[in-house]
């Protein structure tokens, strides 16, 4: 089998969408195109009955009820309307609320936002290893404390937090517990109806569905109440206005339907491949794994490469689409925050990648990755003045640099 | 980040790429920049009784445009005198490479390497003049 380049291995960015996916979604811009609150004709039922189905599908594969799924436009707007729906609604108990400084930035920005209008928040570190010490969350938490905010996968890095754990933390105390699962859905068992968490954002693309759909489940028992963000119509129960993308809709269901059904066997294939890969790339010297590699989704490897500088890297392995914990994909040349919050050397976090493998991955690709990485990262390292000293035996922490 | 088809060139098939023995006395050494500003540049020059440099060699630890920037600079500055090269301005180097307005600072940090490797020649040559 041939294998054409560049292989997509950036999961974790957005996944295609499934084709039978797209196939569901078709007849609905089409054909069936009416308006889901058009309550007099047909055309609005038929749209009306698709997505309910979804909201079903939805909920089946978390072990959640239907009505406790409130449509959105992805992950990004699910986190907003949770975390400033929730903290304005409850304001009158405390002003403070507790988050991970390795979160999402629509979680950290939603908070900085809610800081500029007179909350308090602390942004708590997580260990080397990515994960949350629950004692170090307990001691975050404070009297006034409203919300804490908490994403289950982590799409740097795929390390799984102890959701439940946490949770029941704050049930104790009565706080608001939100969860961002973007990175997690058809990654990871999530059950609802056992988990203590009261809110949770959810998004189609990065699970074979279509962008720019999401939802975020809202806990009915105990109630939870939210502050709505987009007024209008009084769609979803008046939480989130603005006429359904029926499409889009039919889309997400039908790709949480299939990851309902395939994601034992899906994730047992992708683990399979994730140790093929992490077994090659430690053939070379001076990697090192980002992340816990036990509590992790096996979709995701972030790996660093010593002594060589991410961007170049990126440009080295073109023939692979990757994502560099050096953001270029932004103006700036920061080295990646979630790296930094893990206590990596600056020069480790430029000099990272994320692998992340899905649903059309095949082993072919992976080994071609793993002799493409092994021939540049060479390549790189003859070119690297760094490579050089660690040679010779200096110490690079020792270095006094010539700083610009 | 789409680069220029001359960055490109170089990136792929850097020139001058090797380390010149830096204890030399003929051989002057630059380097610049810090792991943690995501570029290091190491610039050597080894010159003939004549002060022309003869030939040049770097190692950079960077993006493409680093890599561009010093690897171009190793062409320019061969053959030319110490005081030839202590004209080269970064703005040269980014005209030549088409840098975009974000990686200016490969190619001032280029410029900073071979004045770096001019003024340590320069010393070494004063310590050998004092000496005899
Ligand atoms: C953890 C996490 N949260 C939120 C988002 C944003 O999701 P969306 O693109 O659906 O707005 C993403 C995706 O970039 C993500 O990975």
């Amino acid at each position: 089998m041939t294998v054409h380049t560049p292989i997509y291995l950036d999961y974790s960015a957005t996944t295609p969408t499934d084709p039978r996916v797209a196939e569901k979604m078709i007849p609905f811009l089409t054909e069936h195109f009416g308006n889901p609150a058009s309550r007099s004709h047909p055309f609005g039922w038929t749209a009306e009955k698709a997505v309910e189905n979804a909201r079903e599908e939805v909920a089946k594969l978390v072990n959640a009820d239907p009505r406790e799924i409130v449509w959105t436009s992805g992950a990004t707007e699910s986190n907003n309307l949770a975390i400033k729906g929730a903290a304005n609604f409850y304001s009158g108990k405390g002003k403070h609320i507790v988050t991970i400084q390795t979160e999402h930035k629509a979680v950290l920005d939603a908070v900085r936002e809610l800081e500029r209008v007179g909350f308090e928040a602390t942004y708590l570190a997580p260990e080397p290893n990515g994960l949350v010490d629950i004692e170090k969350f307990r001691a975050a938490l404070r009297p006034d404390t409203v919300l804490a905010s908490v994403m289950l996968v982590n799409n740097e890095i795929g390390v799984v937090q102890d959701i439940e754990a946490l949770g029941n933390i704050c049930r104790e105390q009565g706080i608001i517990f939100h969860v961002d699962a973007a990175q997690a859905t058809g990654k990871v068992n999530i059950d609802l109806e056992k988990l203590p968490v009261d809110l949770m954002s959810f998004s189609a693309h990065k699970t074979y569905g279509p962008k720019g759909i999401g939802a975020l489940y809202v806990r009915r028992k105990p109630r939870v109440r939210l502050e709505a963000q987009m007024h209008g119509g009084g769609h979803e129960r008046g939480l989130r206005s603005g006429t359904l993308a029926t499409h889009q809709i039919v889309g997400m269901g039908e790709a949480f339907r299939i990851a309902r059904e395939e994601m034992d066997l899906e994730n047992a294939r992708i683990r399979r491949l994730r140790d093929r890969l992490l077994t090659g790339l430690q053939e070379i010297d001076e990697v090192y794994v980002n992340g816990d590699m036990k509590q992790r989704v096996p979709h995701n490897l972030n790996i660093s490469f010593n002594f060589v500088e991410g961007e170049s890297l990126i440009m080295a392995v073109k023939d692979i689409a990757v994502s560099s914990g050096s953001a270029c994909t932004s103006a700036s040349l920061e080295p990646s925050y979630v790296l930094r919050a893990l206590g990596r050397s600056d020069e480790l976090a430029h000099s990272s990648i994320r692998f992340s493998i899905g649903r059309f991955t095949t082993e072919e690709e992976i080994d071609y990755t793993i002799n493409l990485m092994k021939s540049k990262i060479g390549k790189l390292r003859e070119l690297s003045p760094l490579w050089e000293m660690h040679l010779e035996g200096v110490d690079l922490s020792k270095v006094e640099w010539a700083a610009h | 980040m789409a680069y220029s088809d001359k960055v490109l060139d170089h990136y792929e098939n850097p020139r001058n790429v090797g380390t010149l023995d830096k204890n030399d006395p003929t051989v002057g050494t630059g380097m610049v920049g810090a792991p943690a500003c995501g570029d290091v540049m190491k610039l050597q020059i080894k010159v003939n009784e004549a002060g022309v440099i003869e030939d040049a060699k770097f190692k950079t630890y960077g993006c493409g445009s680093a890599i561009a920037s010093s690897s171009l600079v190793t062409e320019w500055i061969k053959g030319k005198t110490l005081d030839q090269v202590m004209e080269i301005k970064n703005s040269d180097i980014a005209e030549e490479l088409a840098l975009p307005p974000v990686k200016i600072h490969c190619s001032v940090l280029a410029e900073d390497a071979i004045r770096a490797a001019v003024a340590d020649l320069k010393a070494k040559q004063g310590n050998t003049q004092e000496a005899a």
